[in-house]
């Protein structure tokens, strides 16, 4: 087998552990309450986390950069998606909004 | 908590969650073009473009995986970086784990290859809705990593053809971000959590080099948000 594909299997496996293993231990147990309610806030915290700084920062290394047509296609993105809850339309408004923005940044 | 009609594996339970995969599939599809060309251009064949996104079914650390590669880093500064990179889905795995109790070993052994970001934030979303089962979550999951590895592929045999931007598709994966935040907001506690790990996220990102900063604000934002809960409840509105 080539180099690079025990490579590939290596970074598959460190990859695949912490996935798996959470998954395997947790489901099993009964958790604590505050455990629940701990896990509770996660989406909602690796969303956020995930989002601001890719719309608030940018280069490298990364310094604040607000300037950004991603940032400016967040906000009209982000009233679409209150007003109409609906995941697929917001996809299609969000990349129409970002194509527009585009053209506006220039 | 038995979900109605997801108790076993039906070719409805398959259509229900291929059906809802599509933004998934279509927010990866630009990354996944990206991902090929820039793999093709490091000198990775097109099996082996295919078999990281097959085995590794991670989108950024791929990407630094490739650059270390043409900047010739050792196997173990890869591997580690990786691990590094990929440490978050502990969080989400931790977090799906109870939606997983009635599923067997060899299924959530296949489930866990399947978490992303993106798989993990839209299960959680129709999990809490309810009439979702383990199942459909699976399907999307593998789904999307089909996705996933036929539009690296793509990008590896042809992607450069394409002009980046083309219908500003590559705003599709954060517009469904945005919107699965959107849906996380259930209550007053829901978006103080979210602001304190986005505004966290963003002074650790800019400190620190690599994306610890997913992992560390998180932990920060949703320790807050117990912390919060024990005094004021979660504010949750009935739905």
């Amino acid at each position: 087998m080539s180099h690079i594909f025990l490579l590939i299997l290596c970074m598959g496996a460190v990859t695949y552990l912490p996935r798996f293993l959470p998954l395997f231990f947790l489901s099993r147990k009964q958790l604590p309450p505050w455990l629940t309610t701990w896990l509770d806030f996660i989406p909602v915290a690796i969303l956020s986390s995930l989002i601001l700084p890719a719309l608030v920062t940018g280069g490298s290394p990364r310094h604040l950069d607000i300037v950004k047509p991603e940032l400016a296609a967040a906000v009209p993105t982000l009233i679409f998606a209150l007003k109409t809850r609906s995941l697929g339309g917001t996809v299609v408004a969000g990349m129409g909004i970002y194509w527009l923005t585009q053209r506006i940044f220039g | 908590m038995p979900v109605r009609g997801a108790e076993k594996w039906s070719w409805a339970v398959i259509r229900e969650g291929a059906g809802a995969a599509w933004p998934i599939c279509l927010g990866y599809l630009p990354i996944g073009l990206a991902f090929g060309v820039v793999a093709q251009k490091a000198g990775l064949s097109l099996v082996e473009i295919g078999f990281m996104s097959l085995v590794v079914f991670a989108g950024s650390s791929q990407f630094i995986a490739v650059s270390m590669l043409c900047a010739d880093a050792g196997f173990l500064p890869v591997i580690i970086t990786t691990f590094t990179v990929n440490l978050r889905h502990l969080l989400m795995s931790s977090a799906l784990a109870v939606h997983l109790r009635s599923a067997g070993k060899g299924w959530i052994a296949l489930f866990g290859y399947g978490v992303t970001d993106e798989s993990f934030s839209f299960n959680m979303n129709l999990f809490r809705q309810g009439n979702w089962g383990w199942r459909h979550a699976l399907v999307v999951n593998h789904v999307s990593n089909f996705a996933w590895f036929a539009s690296s592929v793509m990008g590896g045999l042809g992607g450069s053809l394409i002009p980046p931007g083309s219908f500003g598709i590559d705003y599709a994966l954060p517009a469904m971000l945005i919107c699965l935040l959107v849906f996380q907001l259930r209550g007053l506690v829901y978006v103080i959590v979210a602001l304190v790990s986005g505004i966290a996220a963003v002074f650790i990102s800019i400190i620190l080099p690599g994306n610890s900063y997913v992992i560390i604000a998180s932990v920060v934002a949703a320790t807050t948000g117990l912390f919060l809960n024990r005094k004021m409840g979660t504010g949750e509105k009935e739905t």
